[in-house]
């Protein structure tokens, strides 16, 4: 057992945390730069080229993985399965479904169109809505290399929780009326699923990494930045001031600056990453997470065009309000955790 | 021949359609190009992803953006 273990311990240091990759960037900050990592600047300088490569081989390693089981899951697919389950499994399956349907805030209105004229309940769309940003295959991957296991699981088991909630409640809430009617005259169009064999599905997640490259390196250079910035010269006496666990106020002012900040998990790690150095509460930390990824602006003015300004409204509240609870729960018993 | 280019106006769409263009041109097959961006037409089509490529009333194919060569092959 220990040896299985240790091995098991190995693998995810130098392949998800990637420690080799640390310890190559230290000799080259210290013997390239001639700084020590102990000193601000180095340690600055060793945070931001090492978090950057490690971001951009784990972003490629593994969107190209998940694109390559995504693409059995095309979302006409999951309109098939969801059509076929009833009550909270349905919203248990749209949440699970949402974790690996490809998504983007582009297509969040045809898909939207797609399954509200194909009969689905609106609490099922929404809870497909609310997990396919928050919670992916990706995301959890990352985090187990950023964070560990644990607190891995326990973002997807809660971000998943949020999503079967959210679905729920907007469900008995009878939103229906709140949909814009023109939605409801789309009439239900099935399409062949495309036939992929291998060789498409390769070049599709080729396709899909080039992509993903594209949208977020810019994000991911100033999320490694800021994340350098915490890391090394804001005092952890301010930080924790302003949202340390002794501020009560600390999960509110996290998710209230994480949810109009808009970026990919890719860019919002190193941030988290840096404010659990200083240790900030892990709820804290997936407040400002779950707030950065779940609410975006792009996607709220997409959907402004198909649902009406009360049941927006809701769905926003639900998101925000779900996220600080589950903040505030999780630095309360977070000595499980960490 | 009528081609139908789905899309709310994302940067995927107008690379779709100038790889279309492309590939009408080296066909030299006579055709429009209609660029359809209402939500409501989109959806009527059953297409879940943008952009999607519409020939003669029939969906070829969404939520990519194919090679020029490839294109040719749904059109032929």
């Amino acid at each position: 057992m220990n040896i299985i273990t240790q091995i098991f311990s190995w693998l995810n240091n130098q392949l998800l945390k990637m420690e080799w990759l640390s310890e190559g960037v230290r000799l080259i900050v210290e013997n390239i730069f001639g700084l020590s990592v102990k000193t601000r600047l180095g340690g600055s300088i060793h945070f931001f080229i090492y978090d950057t490569i490690k971001i951009f081989i784990l972003l490629s390693v593994l969107i190209f993985m998940i694109s390559y089981i995504q693409s059995f899951f095309p979302p006409e697919r999951t309109k098939k399965i969801l059509g076929s389950v009833k009550g909270i499994k349905g919203n248990i399956l749209g949440a699970l479904l949402g974790t690996i349907t490809p998504f983007c805030s582009c297509s969040s209105i045809p898909i939207f169109m797609g399954f509200t004229s194909a009969g689905l309940p609106l609490g099922v769309t929404f809870s497909f809505l609310i997990s396919s940003p928050l919670v992916d295959l990706a995301s959890f991957l990352l985090l187990v290399s950023f964070f560990g296991l644990k607190i891995a699981l326990v973002y997807v088991v809660v971000g998943l929780v949020l999503a079967v909630l959210g679905g729920t409640i907007i469900d008995k809430l009878n939103m229906t009326k709140y949909v814009e009617s023109y939605v409801y005259e789309v009439k239900e169009l099935d399409n062949e699923i495309e036939k992929m064999n291998r060789n498409d599905r390769i070049s599709y997640s080729k396709d899909q990494v080039k992509d993903v490259f594209k949208k977020v390196w810019l994000y991911v250079l100033i999320g490694v930045g800021i994340g350098a910035t915490i890391h090394n010269w804001i005092p952890v006496s301010f930080i924790e001031r302003v949202i340390g666990q002794d501020n009560p106020f600390a999960v509110i002012i996290a998710s209230l600056v994480g949810i109009p900040m808009y970026a990919d998990i890719f860019g919002t790690l190193p941030i988290a990453e840096a404010l659990f150095g200083k240790g900030v509460g892990i709820g804290t930390i997936l407040s400002f997470m779950m707030g950065v990824t779940a609410l975006s602006l792009p996607s709220m003015i997409m959907l402004s065009k198909v649902i009406k300004p009360r049941l927006l409204g809701l769905f926003i509240g639900i998101i925000s309000l779900g996220i600080i609870i589950i903040g505030y729960t999780f630095n309360f018993i977070s000595y499980m955790f960490v | 021949m009528i081609i139908k280019i789905l899309g709310s106006g994302c940067k995927n769409c107008t690379k779709l359609e100038e790889v279309t263009r492309k590939a009408i041109e080296d066909l030299g097959i006579e055709s429009t190009i209609e660029k359809v961006t209402d939500f409501k037409d989109i959806a009527s089509y059953g297409v879940m992803k943008t952009p999607a490529l519409v020939v003669d009333e029939k969906v070829k194919f969404s939520g990519k953006v194919p090679s020029v060569d490839k294109i040719k092959d749904y059109i032929k």
